[in-house]
């Protein structure tokens, strides 16, 4: 208990910040990352006392928006408040004025009204969270905007990544499944290869989307080149995305069997990460979901500190901008 | 086929401008005289008599502009744009004849919702306005329109603009009808089952963004279709707003094998490309959407080569509260009918990359032709249809800078160069700034 009272030097309320963001990857830099990295560990650190609970945020909002369903991020996104000592709110579209009609806009300014610190949103379309920081004050997080970003989960990743490996500079990650609907996927190419990391794109050809090498990365249609990997980050097939008779695949049996990660596709030793939640005998098997090397536990717990550390750390320090005007200046 | 509110004409002398009609050869200071909307003398040092004097030293005069692409909103949709409000923005623009598109609410399928049409333009368009009708009931891609009752009714063309005629059986009757008439036939091509839920042109930016790619190749295997259609039944055809390579290149070929084919092309696809959608700015959003640097200079090459006859804005307004959402949820459309010489003159002619003199055919009597409708001329004897161009004018695009019900305009915030400073359509001083 003691320790606690003396608080410590970088863990201390912040003084007022200029406003700041966290909606992609692309936003942030290297140092940006770092700098989340060590204080979601340092964070990880003071987690493992009795008392779990910091003061670091006392008075201050965040208010949780979810427009699609989730266990782990906005569990998380509450829980890492709370162990913040920051008040929280939690708005899930059903039961909320959206059922009846409210535009984002208006459910954003009539949140803002509450001056809150921090909004952290997920909603099914692409930009939901560069509407909320134009029409509100807040701080905004992205807990995921359609197939666009998914930026605290790539984050919780990288720090999986490194307290696993030790390292992630140099690693060869493969990625595989269905890329195209996949938020997860967009921002873990960016923080891989914003770190040093090599990544490989693995999945069938309908899922992999025309022109994603120029994000830095490989794509193949061949499974067997995840043997090759070091971490092998397996990702959910969005049955839910799927436009009626795309025909993305065949059939989910037939993926399975092509693209479905087994023990016999792995190399003993390789780490198998998946961002949840499994469709077991899909995607993943169960022997390798059950099994040591997955790191898909780790990967929750991670996500606690690492959006404590999110939420920290845009109330305090560090230069995350994003643009959120779009004025197309005229040569 | 272009109806107007009856106006006194005007008797006017425009003073000292650079006089350009590309199409008449002309380049060369001079005054022109207006007398009750016709012109009457080109000349040095004009009379003026009690005529309207325009001091035009240092601008340039060139025929009137011609868009054969407008949205128009009425009827069902007046809160966006109303005949009186659309023309005037058009008169705003440059323009003394606009066409506007049939997909309205309800669709322009009868004589009837035409007819009404046609009355309320009589009593408020401040500039001559043309109407298409559907090719299709409802556009709905089943049963063919009435045509030849649209087209004694005053129909200027058809198309089922918003939607392709799917199935190529009905297009081909389509076409085979159409020619009873007279009237040209526009069509938007696009292959449903290559676009769908697309919300932006498939490529790198859209697989870095996340948003559903609506391929190039969706376009341009359509306008290979409509163009081998076409080519069987010997019929002419007008292609609307073009955006892909492919296309391009698939019309070339076409023209140069003998077929009556033109085509359009809005000042968004040749200024623009997908990297602006980077910006998640809903007002980016349009079909065909903005697609890469090969597109976009294949689509300026054509337009200077003449494979594209048109410029066309495809104004397209949108209330504000529908553009103030996620760009998924956003309509498809953008304003241009305030803003289409400025982003031409500001991209492409101030760059280099396409002459004036193009910019003004392709504006004006290229888009005329293509519906066989009077071409804006600056000569002695021709309809005043005349439009006053600064090209030094300098300014910021704002909301306050429109006439037009709608706001949702790709060059909000933007600085551009070159201004309308005065519109004559149809004999009568439509706008002076």
């Amino acid at each position: 208990m003691a320790e606690i009272r003396v608080m410590r030097e970088d863990l201390r309320p912040p003084t007022t910040p200029p406003r700041r963001h966290f909606i992609s990857i692309k936003d942030v830099t290297r140092d940006d990352v770092e700098r989340l990295l060590a204080t979601a560990r340092t964070l990880e650190r003071s987690m493992e006392r009795e008392v779990k609970k910091l003061p670091t945020l006392k008075g201050r909002l965040v208010i949780n928006v979810f427009y699609e369903s989730s266990t782990r991020t906005s569990s998380s996104f509450e829980l890492a408040a709370k162990r913040l000592s920051a008040d929280t709110m939690s708005i899930k579209s059903s039961g909320s004025s959206v059922d009846k009609g409210e535009s984002l806009k208006d459910t954003a300014i009539t949140l803002g009204a509450y001056d809150p610190d921090v909004i952290v949103i997920r909603h099914p379309q692409i930009g939901a969270p560069n509407l909320v920081a134009r029409v509100t004050e807040a701080h905004v997080v992205n807990a995921g905007d359609g197939k666009h970003q998914h930026p605290t989960q790539a984050l919780l990743d990288l720090y999986t990544m490194r307290e696993e490996l030790g390292r992630i500079e140099g690693l060869h990650v493969s990625i595989v499944g269905d890329v195209l609907h996949s938020r997860v996927a967009r921002s873990l190419i960016q923080a891989l290869s914003l770190m040093g990391a090599q990544v490989t794109l693995v999945g069938p050809p309908a899922l992999l989307p025309r022109g994603v090498e120029a994000m830095g990365c490989e794509a193949t249609t061949d499974i067997s080149v995840i043997g090759g990997a070091d971490v092998v980050y397996v990702l959910r097939m969005q049955r839910e995305r799927m436009q009626e008779g795309a025909n993305y695949v065949p059939s989910l049996r037939e993926y399975a069997a092509r693209w479905g990660v087994t023990p016999e596709r792995l190399r003993p030793g390789q780490k198998v990460m998946h961002p949840g939640p499994m469709n077991r005998g899909v995607e993943i098997d169960p022997r390798v979901a059950d099994h040591a090397d997955a790191l898909i536990e780790t990967q929750v717990r991670a996500g606690l500190v690492t959006r404590m550390a999110v939420l920290y750390d845009l109330l305090t320090t560090g230069p995350i901008e994003v643009k959120t005007e779009s004025v197309l200046e005229v040569a | 086929m272009l109806f107007t509110k009856n106006a006194p004409k005007e008797d006017i002398v425009v003073r000292g401008a650079r006089v350009i009609d590309p199409g008449e050869g002309v380049d060369a200071v001079l005054d022109v005289r207006v007398d009750d909307g016709v012109i009457t003398a080109l000349g040095q040092n004009l009379d003026t008599n009690s005529h309207r004097v325009l001091d035009a030293e240092g601008l340039v005069l060139a025929p009137a502009f011609v868009d054969p692409h407008v949205h128009l909103r009425t009827p069902g949709r007046e809160d966006e744009e109303t005949i009186a409000s659309g023309t005037a923005a058009a008169a705003a623009g440059g323009y003394c004849a606009i066409l506007a598109m049939p997909n309205t609410d309800p669709v322009v399928d009868s004589a009837a919702t035409l007819g009404s049409l046609i009355e309320t333009a009589r009593s408020e368009a401040e500039i001559p306005v043309g109407f298409l009708a559907a090719i299709t009931r409802g556009q709905s891609g089943a049963e063919l329109t009435e045509m030849g009752e649209l087209a004694a009714a005053g129909a200027v063309g058809f198309s089922d603009d918003g939607v392709p005629v799917a199935a190529p059986g009905l297009m081909r009757r389509a076409l085979q009808y159409g020619a009873v008439t007279g009237r040209r036939i526009a069509l938007h091509c696009e292959e449903r089952t290559l676009s769908r839920d697309g919300q932006m042109h498939e490529g790198e930016v859209s697989a870095e963004l996340g948003f559903t790619g609506y391929p190039s190749v969706a376009e341009s295997l359509m306008v290979e279709r409509d163009l081998a259609l076409a080519a069987y039944e010997r019929q002419p055809l007008h292609l609307l707003h073009l955006s892909a390579w492919e296309s391009v290149q698939a019309l070339r070929r076409a023209r140069a094998e003998g077929l009556q084919a033109t085509a359009e092309v809005t000042p968004h696809h040749l200024c623009l490309t997908d990297e602006a959608i980077r910006s998640l700015d809903p007002n980016l959003k349009m079909n065909p959407p903005l697609r890469s640097e090969s597109d976009r200079t294949a689509l300026i090459e054509g337009l200077k080569d003449g494979t594209i006859v048109a410029v066309a804005t495809d104004h397209a307004p949108h209330a504000r509260h529908e553009k103030e959402v996620p760009f998924e949820a956003a309509p498809f459309g953008v304003t241009g009918l305030e803003t289409a010489f400025a982003a031409l003159y500001t991209h492409l002619v101030e760059p280099g990359l396409i002459p004036l003199g193009v910019v003004l055919e392709r504006m004006s009597s290229g888009p005329a032709r293509a519906y066989g409708l009077e071409e804006p001329r600056i000569a002695v004897g021709a309809a005043a249809n005349l439009v006053l161009l600064d090209l030094n004018a300098s300014y910021r695009i704002t909301e306050e800078t429109f006439r037009s019900r709608s706001v949702n305009s790709w060059l909000l915030g933007a600085t551009v160069k070159g201004k309308v400073r005065a519109t004559i359509a149809a004999g009568r001083l439509a706008y002076t700034a």
